[in-house]
């Protein structure tokens, strides 16, 4: 029999299952798609209004003083930023917001994972229906700019396969940091330190080319930098094939390291 | 698998499981067993190590050392399988606000892995089951604490597992409310399920359980049937309660001592473990009046309790 203070025997951990099956993904999906259809008026009303505010109001009003930027019109530069910094947020901000939430005031993830679900899976259903949103929020984007008189070329609908995998990198980068979070206070840590600077240091309202080096660098360390990349090379055909795969592959390796840490921190908070 | 075969049929196998939160211990080498179809009370005062010990059965924590068999396969290893034919019932309310009772039910049915042809009559049976079907459209919010708790039951019950788990069914409900919830229970068993429940309601125990394990500071101190339990531990069906002020009963617990009568504090009262209620008369140092106010009622899982651990429920 162990005592208090005897040194225990090694523990019994079995590995558990590893391995992602459709099914219970298929089901979180399915539960965001239920919840959807109830909100969906609020967060069309955001996705249409964000851009418009950022188009009219960067574009026309700061386009009055600069008129091109890297050979393409200030506005079409903006709209693809703006493009960018939707994926971003409606991937980010769920993945934040409800990974706190689900997993410190409602349960939801302590009833989930009482299913045969494991958090891998949790995970990447919540991510994939947030990639989901996060390509009709960029699409709804480049539709508004579109109507205010932004030419696209007919590749744009590649803009459709980044921003998923994009938003659902987002998604999943924002989760990794909710499992961390002891209090809501903390949302100003997260808010600070990794949004606004994603959100700004990517080439969205302003080109880095002509940019010092200590604002290059960190950039380019920045997935958002490669999705805005990849959007204008989408619609303007800006990008050389080299560049592009570089991109490609650049949002790729921070998706699939976002997920990891997502899995993993959610993984620690949930298993005692 | 490194452990041989069970040696007999058993939803629940604990060996020598401990289980620590830094210094606390939450369970302290545990060995225990829950047979197959048996319905089986975890009772315990708070802090006593049920909850702990639930977890380590849905993967919700690991075990320190230790091992952990569920429905025959170890725990965390086998959560896929062994949580696919276990349904818990959380003490705390994790229902999906966001969705109405039926979709909570449905999305579920699909976590769970029910088949698509069975599970719109998997949704409507548990419904049932928890009376709700005409609140089937109803949002959390708008039930009722006991219709939520019934919600619950039934989102534990909706892939008809093999084994449910149920964590303070009742706990923070009024009295009519728990009844209602007891009808619910009992219909699980007629499932053939088994059920394991956690209680410090020593009622619930008494009414639901075949089997009660006795558990205090992570350890299981004794474990049997209620009845067994009392007969075995109290000594007899009936005790003698005298209630009083704490100088009387500093006065009658001095005469049980004298003539051999075991006994305990119970708040007011001092509990006599005998079925004579004359057992004291005459006793020394006893005053007038002191005996008045006795009152013979059946021994019950607290005196049990309270004898075992010397702690209160």
């Amino acid at each position: 029999m162990t005592t208090l203070h005897a040194p225990t025997p090694a523990p019994v951990r079995n590995v558990p299952s590893r391995g992602l099956r459709w099914s219970p993904i298929a089901a979180v999906v399915h539960r965001e798609w239920r919840v959807f259809r109830r909100v969906w008026r609020s967060l069309m009303f955001g996705s249409v209004v964000e851009p418009l505010v950022y188009l009219l109001a960067f574009g026309f009003g700061f386009g009055a003083l600069v008129a091109e930027v890297n050979g393409i019109p200030y506005l079409d530069f903006m709209a693809t930023g703006s493009a960018g910094i939707a994926v971003l947020f409606t991937g980010f901000f769920p993945g934040l917001i409800n990974g706190y939430f689900r997993r410190r005031e409602n349960h939801l993830y302590d009833a989930l994972l009482a299913t045969p679900t494991t958090v891998a899976e949790v995970v990447t259903g919540e991510a994939t229906w947030t990639g989901v949103r996060t390509t009709g929020s960029a699409a709804t984007t480049l539709a508004v700019a579109a109507a205010l008189g932004v030419s696209l070329e007919p590749t744009v609908v590649l803009v459709l396969p980044v921003a998923f995998v994009g938003g659902f990198g987002f998604a999943c980068l924002g989760a990794a940091f909710a499992s961390r979070m002891r209090s809501t206070h903390q949302f100003d840590f997260v808010i600070s330190g990794i949004v606004v600077p994603l959100f700004v240091v990517a080439g969205t309202f302003f080109p880095l080319d002509d940019a010092p080096a200590w604002l290059r660098i960190p950039a380019q360390a920045n997935p958002l930098t490669h999705v805005v990349d990849l959007f204008r090379a989408a619609a303007f055909g800006t990008l050389a094939a080299s560049q592009v795969l570089v991109a490609v592959a650049m949002v790729l390796v921070v998706t699939a390291l976002s997920w990891l840490l997502a899995v993993r921190w959610l993984t620690d908070a949930m298993v005692d | 698998m490194s452990s041989p075969p069970p040696a007999g049929p058993a939803a629940v196998r604990l060996r020598g499981v401990t289980k620590r939160f830094g210094d606390l211990v939450a369970l302290d080498a545990l060995d225990l067993t829950v047979p197959t179809g048996a319905c089986f009370g975890l009772l315990g005062p708070n802090g006593a190590g049920k909850s702990t010990l639930l977890a380590l059965v849905t993967g919700a924590a690991v075990a320190t050392s230790g091992e952990v068999e569920v429905l025959g396969e170890l725990m965390p290893g086998a959560h896929r399988e062994v949580l696919a034919r276990t349904g818990l019932v959380p003490q705390l309310d994790n229902l999906d606000g966001e969705l109405t009772c039926r979709e909570n039910l449905d999305v579920y049915a699909r976590l769970y892995g029910v088949p698509r042809d069975r599970r719109a009559a998997a949704v409507d049976d548990a419904l049932a089951l928890a009376r709700l079907t005409d609140r089937d459209d109803a949002f959390v919010e708008e039930l009722s604490g006991g219709m939520r708790r019934r919600l619950l039951i039934a989102r534990g019950l909706v892939h008809t597992p093999d084994l449910v788990l149920l964590d303070e069914p009742t706990v923070g409900l009024d009295p009519q409310v728990r009844q209602e919830l007891w009808s619910a229970i009992e219909k699980i068993r007629a499932t053939g399920a088994t059920t394991v429940l956690t209680t410090h309601y020593i009622e619930e125990a008494e009414r639901l359980c075949d089997v009660v394990a006795v558990v205090s500071h992570g350890r299981l101190v004794e474990l049997g049937s209620p009845t067994d339990l009392v007969t075995r531990h109290v000594g007899s069906e009936v005790v003698v309660e005298v209630h009083g002020d704490a100088d009387r009963q500093g006065r009658v617990r001095a005469a049980a001592d004298d003539r051999g009568v075991r006994h305990r504090a119970a708040g007011t009262s001092v509990v006599l473990f005998t079925d004579d209620s004359h057992a004291l008369d005459g006793g020394d140092g006893l005053m007038a009046g002191d005996l008045d106010h006795r009152t013979r009622r059946p021994g019950n899982l607290e005196d049990v309790f309270v004898t075992l651990t010397g702690e209160t429920l």
